[in-house]
């Protein structure tokens, strides 16, 4: 799983009838520090998250169609949780640069 | 699953049976902008989209599951085509 944020919402009529009634939004994947790493992608919700949001994304085919709850659905990446919060234990070893 | 335009198609006469009659796109896929993002590909259609037209794909072996029981042999799939999307600031 990743940490990613939401960054909008994508509006399509004409899709596979698995999709129907769900939610896609735009994520964009983010590191520890908030910074996006790699292109926006399409997830569908199943907590529903809203724009803005900092929340936890599984890009892997069978976690996402779990996670609509439809077997057999074409997806690839879907929005598990909403992010309260991320701490890095500082003991580990691993600073992180918060602006 | 990522957005993408179609920018063309491929002709493929002799190619697995599981593929037979299946619709083959060149996509590039783009970011929130418009713009170009990483690589074109090759998906396989499963909604009807053509040329032009910007759609979202799977990428990985859920780009077969809607031929199923027909195991295409495919990692890249159009399944939406994308009205509008809205990325509010």
């Amino acid at each position: 799983m990743t940490l990613a944020r939401v960054v909008g919402t994508v509006v399509a009529t004409q899709k596979h009838p698995k999709f129907e009634g769900a939610k896609l939004l735009l994520v964009q994947p983010v590191t520890l520090e908030g910074e996006p790493r790699g292109p926006v992608l399409l997830a569908v919700d199943s907590v529903g998250a809203g724009v803005h949001e900092h929340v936890l994304l599984v890009i892997e085919g069978r976690a996402a169609a779990e996670a609509v709850g439809r077997k057999g659905t074409p997806v690839d990446a879907a929005i598990v949780g909403i992010v309260d919060s991320v701490d890095v234990d500082e003991r580990t070893g691993t600073t992180l640069n918060r602006a | 699953m990522q957005l993408a335009r179609v920018i063309g198609d491929v002709v493929v006469t002799r190619k697995d049976e599981n593929l037979a009659s299946r619709t083959l796109l060149i996509l590039q896929p783009i970011g929130v902008d418009g713009t170009a993002v990483g690589r074109t590909l090759v998906a396989v259609d499963a909604v009807g989209a053509g040329v032009g037209e910007t759609v979202f794909f799977v990428r990985g072996r859920e780009a077969s599951f809607p031929f199923l029981p027909v195991e295409v042999p495919a990692d890249a799939g159009v399944v939406g085509i994308v009205d509008y999307w809205d990325t509010p600031s």
